[in-house]
């Protein structure tokens, strides 16, 4: 079946079978490898994108259901070659190690952010819950997602008008 | 080899239900994804043609209907948390949901799927069990009700039909005076399969136990209602001996078994510990 929808905020059209993972068709049909499988079932968002502005495991969404959506990989953080500033934090934080959960973490992150400008630590741990990262012990992940935040909110404040 | 999996996504009820009636048992709901999928994943699921209702928007909202909260059956745990109603209404479904995997899960999982994928384990479904909902299916037949205390006929099974659907969840709400409960035990706190699950509804008045309702999970073949510890329990004063005593019948009552999540025996004692949590809980709250 045809399928089209937005992808990193391009319009996509592929041609895939219904029951396809939305992993697989991000991976394997259009190429955008940061996207990553760890369990295939759910357990360890390493798969996590933003689907219509909520985060989901892609491992679990069969194509069919994303028709006419949109959907934000970590591909798509980036603008004009300017990091986000969750990725800027991340490297100068030290929150990824092995690498593998990173778009995961990252792509959770986004999603608490873009609803809640000043989580607090808690709120942190409760929004990447679902993202399990066998390297950082997490603590640096949460200092990373911090301090995005008030980067975040330090440049509105700076920005004139 | 060509993958020949067909999928129906209908924006309809009545087109969903048509479908149903002419292919029935050939066809595999799918709702948020969050169980079928794991099994399509694992390649342990024979199924070639698949009914998505995703998008079928008639079965979404939550509605106050005076005494009770109708919720339709593609109700996610996220809008579920976020509902003022069933945070008002009914706290122990919202507790669940937010123990019910993580955002990711919740963002996709249905409170219809939670009830019609049948686990014992399933944790919305205690709360349901002790505030005696009301299940509304649906067919190209007709529409019918049946109580959630007796959709469950064993292991995985259930009184559906396979031309039927869950539409709608018939909760009644929290009365005046009650008090409710929640308590999951798994592994961790996100994403973690329940040992033992509780949701319970109680009233007290005057240092006696006048009503209550206790719904457990992971205890049985299905969620049960724990009904000889409610009848040792209604009328009586809540003292340290009654609390006894219903941690020994409640015990004896469930029946766990040992898995790789846990064993009959911790099962049977967390499970006491928990109902006496509850018990203590309401004991302090009547006496202030």
């Amino acid at each position: 079946m045809r399928i089209q929808f937005g992808v990193n905020g391009s319009r996509r059209d592929v041609d895939v079978s219904p029951m396809r993972r939305l992993l697989d068709v991000l991976r394997e049909d259009l190429r955008l490898t940061g996207t990553k499988e760890g369990c295939g079932e759910g357990e360890c968002g390493a798969c996590s994108v933003i689907l219509d502005g909520e985060v989901v495991n892609s491992c679990l969404i069969p194509v069919c259901q994303t028709q006419g959506s949109s959907i934000l990989t970590v591909e798509g953080l980036a603008r004009d070659g300017r990091l986000d500033p969750l990725q800027q934090a991340f490297l100068e934080c030290g929150g990824a190690q092995c690498g593998i959960c990173t778009p995961g973490m990252l792509i959770a992150a986004r999603a608490l952010l873009d609803s809640n400008a000043r989580p607090s630590r808690d709120e942190i741990k409760e929004a990447i819950a679902g993202n399990l990262c066998r390297c950082t012990g997490y603590i640096k992940i949460i200092d990373a997602i911090e301090q995005a935040a008030s980067a975040a909110l330090q440049q509105g404040t700076d920005q004139p008008g | 080899m060509p993958d020949t999996t067909t999928a129906h996504s209908p924006r309809t009820l009545s087109e969903a239900l048509d479908l149903l009636a002419e292919r029935r048992a050939a066809l595999r709901v799918i709702a948020g994804g969050t169980d079928v999928m794991v099994l399509l994943n694992a390649r342990m699921l024979e199924d070639r043609e698949f009914l998505d209702i995703w998008r079928i928007d008639e079965l979404r909202g939550i509605t106050d209907e005076g005494d009770a909260l109708r919720i339709g059956a593609l109700t996610t745990y996220t809008q579920l948390i976020s509902s003022p109603l069933v945070r008002c209404w009914i706290p122990s479904l919202v507790a669940a949901s937010r123990t019910i995997g993580a955002i990711q899960i919740q963002n996709r999982g249905t409170l219809g799927g939670n009830i019609v994928n049948a686990s014992p384990a399933g944790d919305s479904l205690p709360a349901l069990a002790a505030y005696d909902a009301e299940l509304e299916i649906g067919s190209a037949r007709g529409t019918r009700q049946v109580a959630f205390n007796q959709f469950y006929t064993g292991y995985r099974r259930t009184v559906l039909e396979p031309d039927e659907l869950v539409l709608a969840v018939r909760i009644p709400k929290l009365a005046e005076g009650e008090r409710d409960f929640f308590r999951k035990v798994g592994t961790r706190r996100a994403q973690a399969i329940s040992k033992t699950v509780m949701a319970a509804r109680a009233r007290v008045r005057e240092g006696l136990i006048e009503s209550i309702s206790i719904g457990v999970g992971s205890v049985a073949p299905t969620v049960i209602r724990t009904r000889a510890t409610e009848r040792l329990l209604v009328g009586a004063r809540l003292t340290t001996e009654v609390v006894e005593q219903a941690r020994e019948c409640i015990a004896n009552e469930i029946r766990p078994i040992t898995d790789l999540r846990s064993t009959e025996h911790y099962r049977r004692t967390v499970s006491s510990n928990v109902l006496a949590r509850f018990l203590r809980q309401l004991q302090a709250d009547s006496s202030m």
